[in-house]
């Protein structure tokens, strides 16, 4: 049997909820088809996620395309369907992928296994950041080197932690809804052994009473608490909310049935949700706003 | 003696001829490893100059990895072997990751500026900062000359200079107290 999965029409960190909830109601080995027809958008998150669902999966989900001909173009600029072949079951035919150029797909969606590929991904960012970030954000130059190392430090999460490979995109896109003005966004996913996980395989570790995925990612999130024992760990997390802090950003970062997330004043969001859909590993989302002249900052 | 490195070769030459970012752990690692071998063969008391000129990027795994865990075991009580170090070539975003870093491990270092003047970056008292300073103005000093400018008592002279000393930022030659990094 299979229990077709509808993706909503706009599919970010919000939404993709909605997609959990119905996958927590299907046996872990029923087969999937993800019903992606109607969606008209995605985000760097949403794309992701995706992925990372399919790796979830013991069994091969099908997935069916965006029908919208500007989606599935854009869908295929970002590299989604690069990977999603492999993932997924495609059900009928993609376009064939194209270079990416000129587009507001700052990184396209590129796997992340080991420490090379976090040189590389660097590597490319770097440029075609400095240029969107100055001139389309107005940010100021110091803030593209701070955004490498964010990039790194996030990447270097998976290779560290999660166990397995995982995916990181970077898109910039207005974000009229929820704040009328363009942000960079950086996703980073992984269907790996997650933040709980990860901090119950530090040597000599006490159990307190009260141990969950949010108590895991407050730990690792807030207190910079690393399953490694060597003190400089840690860092890599805490100077990403450095950075987002510094340029009025968003993180938040799922990672089982939690999510936490260090919320700007721009942003309604709570900063802990429990007891949402379990979902392997770990995703982080990284949102940094175009800088105002009112803000100045 | 003086010894000169440049980071972006030690980067290149270690792990990939094509990367010019200090990033990743693995990447750090492998770079202070061939700093210490480099000083395992010079032996003896030596300056060396870690020039991060060359280098893009920096992250705070990477300067966990090739910072401060160089100058961890050189803090200690009993240090590997009389080394000091001055760092040199750093822009406004390597110290963003550096500075960080240091104030977690309690770390100070000293660090050349552009204009050639030596200042110390990281986790330091500004009585700390202060004795160093004086020491820089002074060229060298004995205890007693150092005691005589700051009017401080010998014995809490001597405990500044000692501990300085041991957080590298000092070294002691004979019976003078030379800061690291100040022109000679």
């Amino acid at each position: 049997m299979t229990t077709v999965i509808n993706v909503p029409p706009s599919l970010d960190d919000v939404t993709f909820e909605q997609v959990l909830e119905q996958i927590a109601q299907v046996p872990v080995d029923e087969k999937l088809l993800v019903d992606a027809r109607h969606a008209r958008w995605a985000s760097p998150f949403g794309l992701t996620a995706l992925l990372t669902l399919a790796q979830s999966r013991p069994e091969r989900a099908a997935f069916a395309p965006p029908e919208a001909e500007d989606t599935l173009s854009y869908w295929t600029r970002a590299g989604f369907f690069k990977y999603a072949n492999d993932l997924f079951e495609i059900v009928g035919t993609t376009p064939r992928q194209r270079p990416a150029g000129e587009s507001d797909v700052l990184l396209e969606i590129t796997p992340i296994t080991k420490s090379d590929d976090v040189h590389e991904i660097v590597g490319r960012i770097q440029q075609k950041a400095q240029h969107i970030l100055t001139r389309e954000l107005n940010l100021d130059a110091k803030a593209t080197m701070g955004f490498a190392m964010t990039l790194s430090e996030a990447c270097q999460n998976i290779v560290e932690h999660a166990g397995r490979g995982g995916w990181v995109a970077v898109q910039t896109y207005k974000w009229t809804k929820r704040l009328g003005r363009r942000v960079v966004v950086i996703a980073v996913s992984d269907a790996g052994v997650g933040f709980r996980q990860s901090l119950e395989s530090a040597p000599a570790r006490v159990r307190s009473d009260r141990w969950d995925d949010a108590m895991a990612l407050e730990e690792a999130v807030v207190r910079g608490v690393s399953r490694f024992r060597d003190p400089g760990r840690g860092q890599g997390l805490a100077g990403v909310r450095r950075y987002v802090g510094r340029w009025d950003g968003k993180l938040s970062v799922r990672s089982g049935t939690a999510r936490i997330a260090i919320v700007p004043s721009w942003d309604d969001d709570v900063a802990l949700k429990e007891g949402l859909p379990l979902f392997p590993g770990a995703q982080m989302q990284i949102t940094i706003p175009e800088r105002t002249v009112a803000a100045g900052r | 003696m003086i010894n000169h490195i440049d980071l972006s070769t030690v980067l290149r030459r270690t792990v990939c001829d094509l990367y010019s970012n200090l990033v990743t752990r693995p990447t750090g690692a492998a770079v202070r490893t061939a700093i210490e071998t480099q000083l395992a063969e010079l032996g003896g008391r030596t300056v060396t100059v870690i020039d991060f000129s060359n280098v893009r990027l920096l992250d705070f795994s990477c300067a966990d990895e090739v910072v401060a865990k160089l100058l961890l075991p050189y803090c200690a009580d009993l240090p590997p072997r009389d080394a000091y170090f001055v760092f040199r070539g750093m822009s406004e975003t390597h110290l963003d990751a550096l500075e960080y870093v240091l104030a977690r491990h309690q770390l100070a270092l000293v660090l050349q500026q552009d204009d050639g003047i030596p200042v110390i970056v990281g986790a330091v008292s500004d009585v700390e900062r202060k004795a160093w300073e004086t020491v820089v103005e002074l060229g060298s000093a004995t205890c007693d000359e150092f005691a005589d400018r700051t009017g401080a008592a010998v014995e809490d002279a001597e405990t500044m200079l000692t501990e300085l000393t041991r957080r590298r930022l000092m070294m002691k030659v004979d019976d003078q107290w030379i800061a690291v990094g100040a022109p000679l």
